[in-house]
């Protein structure tokens, strides 16, 4: 199990079950997140008095959003490639600049949310605005948590390098980081290009 | 908010219920602090991340939690023990059967089975501990937290009064003002955190585990459905957890998620609520089959007839599970198609059930059956039980189900499944695993009282239902007119009730009794069976297995007996590895019920500071590196000496 090519996140017991806890809790976020999509299509067309999808989306910067946040992936992966090559310094700045592109991502969708209260769609205008704002907060959330979350575990990693714990934890953020770019993908897909044409 | 708004006031039940809770705090704090104990219940009990003290006080919660549950159902039962009585308004009767349901469903069940879980699972798997002793910690303590903040609604700001199922309109803001269903929103989605936790524990648990040569296929059959129920809850759970966030929005900031204006839908709750609810049910009742299946083989000295079907039929409960909820609500405007498909899935149910009871029946059959306690709750839960599955199959029928939708039938008919179902179950786990947790026997002869005394009390309580419910009660009903009939059914009922709480007080006198005068001298394996945990000493050391044993068949340990082989020898012996105990998850779950506490009265800004304490709580956890212990191997042979005598 321990021969040379295993990468160094899986040298031990406890961290390959770490890891395979991680996907299994990411099945359940994958439930979570089905259920907020599914109540977002019944909710969809409630608009009640309220703005509809199209009067409000910002086709443009949802765009430059979904970019950065595709990138943000990228860059992750590019991190996850260093640590397996023992680069501390590589995954440290590969991490850093998927910190700060996930920060621009937030940035964005903050304003987005500002303009949507100031075209009169705030979360309690109708049934669809509730839906789309707890769908969008949820995956906003996971976002803030994550950048939080990996920001501790680079203190930890330059504390104590590359170890099998640190490892490990810092390839489970990862993956947490590409479900929430999948996610993404949903979203951009399934509220905004569905919004606009349908 | 004024102080009377804060406490309730106004009912001399309620009264009394405060001034109990308060001395009873009072006492236990000056009984502990007189006894000089809290350094050790802090070491011993509160930071443990030992799955079998865990799940101890899981069992003792879900204990606790029987007895508010039991309350509440002896009130309702008072309450309709004659036509139009007044021991409770039409308020307080509410109240009741919502704490009652949500108690007894999230508090008992659950805790109870999942407490269970955790001190059988590792053990008969042959593990040192479950994959994640610290999450699974954390897991009792949210379970804990969101219980206590539940309990704690009759007495400080008003009990949720929506039902159980809480449907909306009626469990919104605008219909059921106040703070009583705001607890609901937020003791179950922090007690359901814990929940999932511990799903995904055992999963990984029992899939890396497995001590060696334990292939999928050797596995016991209360692994196997521990294994399929912890996927359900992991499938189900999140379901939950977002119904419950939409319905905390809508209450706490004004969203129109399940309101009837502005666009919101109440059957999306109705859905959701039922998407889980119904998983929840065979999350119950899965691993409390799994039970049975072991204590039916051991006390038949016959290995369980039709193994593989066995785990086939559990997984294909658990696949049919997600495809019933609409069945919960046929008469709630769904097309005639829709019923029909719902009516089909939820009948065809009935198939790996029937396949499960007749597999029990041919385990028994030509074995040599010890009529133990254990064994004695087995065998009434498959006639009872089958009561229960048979109406079920009647409710299933959608066209038929109009006549007694939501009629005391539907009462009778949901009790009779989940209480010989889970109930009788845990009876069984309780009396059977008892050895293995704590070093001696339960009564058997007081086991006895306890046995015929609830089961028959059972049956006087519940059989009446349904014969009040096919001649038109509906479900909820706070009372009733003479002329109705009903006097004569639901008086014999609430003399049934009050039967079935003198068994549940003959089990506390049995827990009682055993604990002060019970025989610690029975063994490792007092029933002579079959699986892995009887292979360890009673009570199992904390490592569990000196050495973990090599498996070479289906219930290995039996063969093994039978060869003479369970010795130890002394140069396997090897220091084990232990993980440390730990503060953070019972201060972690404390932040959550704080937290919690505040969001239930709408006190945001306090929230928002308490909440800082959850986030110190998982920066302490993350930053922790804590890699456990060993035990060094002169300890164990001493330890292993003590209940072997020499080693080989």
């Amino acid at each position: 199990m321990t021969s040379h090519t295993t990468p160094l996140e899986y040298q031990s017991k406890q961290t390959q079950m770490n890891i395979l806890g991680f996907w299994i809790f990411l099945g359940a976020e994958i439930v979570l997140f089905s259920t907020l999509f599914a109540s977002y299509f019944v909710l969809e067309h409630n608009t009640a008095s309220g703005p509809a999808g199209q009067d409000i989306f910002i086709l443009k910067d949802v765009l430059i959003q979904t970019f950065i946040l595709l990138t943000s992936s990228f860059t992750s992966g590019l991190a996850i490639h260093s640590m397996r090559n023992q680069d501390k310094r590589g995954l440290l700045i590969w991490m850093i600049v998927t910190l700060l592109l996930g920060a621009g991502f937030l940035y964005m969708e903050i304003n987005e949310f500002i303009h949507y209260v100031h075209e009169g769609a705030t979360i309690q205008t109708s049934g669809f605005t509730a839906a789309l704002f707890t769908l969008l907060g949820t995956h906003g959330a996971h976002v803030t948590f994550g950048i939080i979350w990996i920001s501790l575990l680079l203190v930890q990693l330059v504390r104590r390098g590359i170890t099998v714990q640190t490892s490990s934890k810092l390839f489970i953020a990862s993956l947490y980081w590409h479900f929430l770019d999948v996610v993404w993908i949903f979203i951009f897909t399934f509220v905004y290009l569905k919004g606009m044409v349908m | 908010m004024s102080l009377d708004e804060f406490f309730v006031t106004g009912d001399p039940l309620i009264l009394a219920s405060q001034i109990a809770i308060g001395l009873t705090m009072i006492g236990l704090i000056a009984l502990i602090t007189y006894l000089k104990r809290w350094k050790w219940l802090w070491n011993e009990w509160f930071t443990t991340v030992d799955h079998k003290k865990i799940g101890i006080m899981y069992i003792l919660a879900g204990v606790l939690m029987f007895f508010r549950g039991g309350v509440d159902g002896l009130l309702m039962k008072a309450q309709t023990s004659r036509p139009e009585l007044d021991i409770l308004n039409a308020q307080h009767y509410d109240e009741i059967f919502t704490t009652h349901g949500v108690i007894m469903i999230l508090f008992m069940a659950m805790p109870m089975l999942i407490g269970i879980m955790n001190v059988v699972i590792p053990l008969q798997i042959g593990a040192r501990d479950v994959a994640f002793p610290k999450l699974n910690a954390f897991s009792f303590w949210t379970f804990f937290a969101g219980a206590m903040l539940f309990n704690l609604s009759f007495v400080i700001g008003g009990s949720p009064d929506a039902g159980w199922t809480s449907y909306f309109p009626l469990a919104g803001k605008e219909f059921t003002p106040g703070v009583g269903n705001n607890y609901y929103a937020v003791s179950l989605q922090i007690a359901g955190i814990g929940t999932l936790a511990t799903g995904i524990n055992f999963i990984v648990t029992i899939m890396k585990m497995r001590a060696p040569g334990l292939s999928w296929m050797k596995l016991p059959i209360f692994t196997w459905s521990t294994f399929i129920t912890s996927i359900i809850i992991v499938a189900a759970f999140p379901i939950l957890t977002i119904a419950l966030l939409f319905m905390t929005l809508d209450r706490l900031f004004g969203t129109h998620f399940f309101t009837v204006a502005a666009g919101g839908d109440p059957m999306l709750w109705l859905n959701l609520f039922w998407l889980w609810g119904h998983p929840e049910v065979y999350i119950v009742v899965l691993p409390a089959f799994g039970m049975f299946s072991e204590v039916i083989a051991t006390f038949s000295r016959k290995n369980l007839y039709g193994y593989k079907s066995m785990v086939f039929a559990v997984a294909g409960i658990a696949f049919l599970s997600m495809l019933v909820w609409v069945h919960h609500f046929y008469t709630m405007g769904n097309s005639a198609a829709v019923n029909s498909i719902f009516s089909l899935t939820t009948m065809m149910i009935a198939i790996p059930t029937g396949v499960k009871i007749f597999n029990w029946l041919f385990t028994m059959r030509k074995g040599r059956i010890e009529f133990s306690t254990a064994m004695l709750w087995s065998l009434a839960f498959i006639p009872c039980f089958t009561i229960g599955g048979v109406t079920g199959v009647m409710l299933a029928m959608a066209a038929a189900d109009y006549q007694y939708h939501n009629t005391m039938f539907l009462v009778a008919h949901f009790h009779y499944v989940l209480i010989p179902g889970v109930v009788f179950a845990v009876f069984a786990a309780l009396y059977y695993w008892w050895p293995k947790m704590f070093g001696f026997k339960l009564n058997e002869k007081i086991g006895k009282w306890h046995f015929w005394l609830f089961v028959i009390g059972f049956n006087m309580t519940f059989m009446p239902m349904f014969f009040v419910g096919l001649d038109g009660m509906s479900r909820r009903m706070y009372t009733y007119a003479e002329s109705t009939g009903w006097g004569a059914w639901l008086g014999f009922s609430a003399v049934g009730s009050l039967v079935m709480a003198a068994g549940f007080a003959a089990l506390c006198y049995n827990i009682y009794w055993s604990f002060r005068y019970a025989s610690r001298n029975v063994g490792s394996d007092p029933w002579n069976a079959r699986t892995l945990e009887w292979a360890t000493a009673s009570p199992a050391p904390h490592y569990n297995f000196a050495v973990v044993p090599q498996v070479e068949q289906l219930d290995d340990f039996w063969y093994k007996k039978k060869k003479g082989e369970t010795g130890l020898k002394k140069k396997d012996l090897k220091p084990v590895h232990m993980p440390s105990n730990s503060w953070t998850p019972i201060v972690l779950a404390a932040a959550f019920g704080v937290v919690g506490f505040f969001l239930v009265f709408e006190w945001f800004t306090l929230a928002i500071v308490a909440s800082i304490g959850i986030v110190i709580g998982l920066i302490a956890n993350s930053f922790d590196y804590d890699d456990g212990y060993h035990i060094p191997v002169e300890e164990l042979e001493k330890e292993e000496r003590e209940w072997r005598g020499d080693l080989q």
